[in-house]
């Protein structure tokens, strides 16, 4: 086993290694820029008060929920389809940081429901499909940890993204026919722009754009973590075998 | 400070919860990447070596 | 095919088959439920179709990672993957002997278990017909789990986890057929969506599942 051989990872290693200082650099701008802003320098909502600021902090988690697990989707077909290693490690890189992502949706959202909606949970249907999609979070992962073989690990785990993938959108839809949800209701939603009037749709956009350049940023230097993993792995089978 | 009035503990409390699982990812993940840093680096120390 | 097909029904039905191992399973989930709810008929009514779809998904759960371990371990699934018959015939036949083994009894035995529960009497004819459209989703879908697992020694729990996730969509729109069906309500639009469900999953799963063989086989 000697990817380390291999052009592919060690360009990546190569690439972002001066990429992640940037990424850094403008992830704790954006973020710092769009929490502050949304936090100390915007009104209050007639309907829903203070409670609005968790705004800014649950639908950049939400979205990036959604996106880290279509990056995941995308990385497993490149990993099938042209055995890119480091396609396969950054999937494996980016779900945990996906799962911490709807475990922070569907905190802030429990949070945030409890004074507008009088429960701290109900079985609306955007909280219970990222339950769901948190439950699929979880199984990706252990079943990268249950299997030895990296290769073999890389192959299931993708074609359980794929078929994940699939259910997830399904799930979505059945939750939506199950409970048409009190989420519908809220003045702000999720992709209503529309709704949300521009004095909190400017920091908004800042934080989506603060938690999307995090997640570049946490899934470079995952990603890097698994490549040297790897590495050292092989390097221990080849001293074994000395 | 802004006057959060009655929201205050929800909304705190909700922008702590978010912090809080960010920076443990953060914190995560960059130990693990120092960890296994340091366990490559031995490694290879080691096998130059050996030879 | 056929004979691969009566060989999986064979062994699955002679001693230490676990056939009957899942019916057994259903039968005490259902005798849980009055003791865990309480025995208030009006609300074991109102419960009995949920509960009686998620104990037949439950039970249906729990002889899935036969499937192909039995074969994997004595070396016949790599014969089976040299053979003439696709991996993905291979796939569908081993489900089809589980939804004959599994799935098939569950329907059989939900009106009945209905009766423990107080179902409203028109529900039992759609308890029926949801059960007998949804279970073949559930056999495949967990022939894929069941073939993501098979290398893995204690893969059960794993295999659940992957799996339930997977059973939701099925689940929702099957016990709302038994459910509207027990409340008099139209039943068309979940019937339709469940029967597209089953019929989707039965066309895509066994590649997916096959592709998953061929990686643990290497």
């Amino acid at each position: 086993m000697s990817i380390w051989e291999y052009a592919n990872p060690k360009r990546f290693m190569q690439t972002s290694a001066w990429v992640l200082p940037w990424a850094t650099g403008l992830a704790v701008i954006a973020l710092l820029t769009g929490l502050i802003w949304g936090f100390f320098f915007t009104p209050d909502d007639y309907k829903q008060g203070s409670t609005v600021k968790i705004i800014y902090i649950h639908v950049p988690a939400a979205l990036m929920a959604i996106n880290a697990w279509a990056m995941m989707l995308v990385t497993s077909l490149i990993w099938l389809i042209r055995r890119h290693h480091v396609s396969a490690l950054a999937a494996k890189a980016a779900a945990p940081i996906g799962m911490t992502m709807t475990l922070i949706a569907l905190f802030t959202g429990a949070i945030w429901g409890q004074p507008m909606w009088g429960t701290w949970w109900a079985w609306d249907p955007r909280l219970t499909s990222f339950l769901i999609l948190f439950l699929f979070y979880l199984g990706y992962m252990a079943l990268w940890a249950a299997i030895e073989n990296p290769d073999s690990a890389a192959d299931l785990t993708s074609v359980l993204c794929l078929v994940g993938s699939v259910f997830a959108f399904l799930s979505r839809y059945a939750v939506l026919f199950w409970n048409q949800g009190l989420h519908q209701g809220a003045s702000l939603s999720l992709d209503g722009e529309d709704h949300v009037a521009d004095v909190f749709a400017y920091p908004l956009w800042t934080c989506i754009a603060g938690f999307g350049l995090l997640f570049v940023t946490l899934v470079l230097v995952r990603t890097r973590t698994e490549i040297r993993m790897r590495r050292l792995s092989a390097l221990e089978a080849r001293e074994r075998m000395q | 400070m802004v006057s959060l009035g009655k929201y205050a503990g929800t909304v705190l409390s909700a922008y702590g919860v978010a912090l809080a699982l960010l920076l443990g990812l953060v914190a995560l993940s960059l130990w693990q990447s120092a960890r296994v840093r340091r366990a490559l680096a031995a490694q290879e120390r080691r096998m130059a070596e050996n030879g | 095919m056929i004979a691969l097909l009566r060989r999986d029904l064979r062994l699955a039905v002679r001693a230490g088959g676990g056939f009957g191992l899942s019916l057994a399973f259903f039968l005490i989930v259902t005798l849980l439920v009055p003791f865990g709810v309480g025995p208030d008929t009006g609300r074991l009514a109102l419960i009995a179709p949920g509960i009686l779809w998620v104990g037949a998904l439950l039970a249906s759960l729990l002889s899935l990672d036969r499937i192909f371990a039995l074969d994997f371990e004595d070396g016949t699934l790599e014969v089976l993957a040299t053979a003439p018959i696709p991996m993905e015939a291979v796939a569908v036949i081993k489900a089809l002997a589980h939804w004959l083994t599994t799935g098939l009894p569950l329907v059989l035995a939900a009106p009945v278990l209905g009766v423990l529960l107080n179902l409203p009497g028109a529900g039992y004819p759609w308890l029926f017909w949801s059960l007998l459209v949804g279970t073949p989703a559930l056999s495949v879908i967990g022939a894929f789990g069941a073939a993501l697992t098979v290398g893995l020694k204690r893969g059960g729990l794993l295999l659940s986890l992957l799996v339930l996730p997977l059973y939701v969509p099925t689940l929702i729109f099957g016990a709302e057929v038994a459910r509207r069906g027990a409340e008099g309500q139209a039943v068309a639009t979940p019937l339709l969506l469940l029967a597209g469900l089953t019929l989707g999953a039965v066309a895509g799963l066994p590649y997916a599942a096959a592709a998953a063989i061929r990686v643990n086989l290497r």
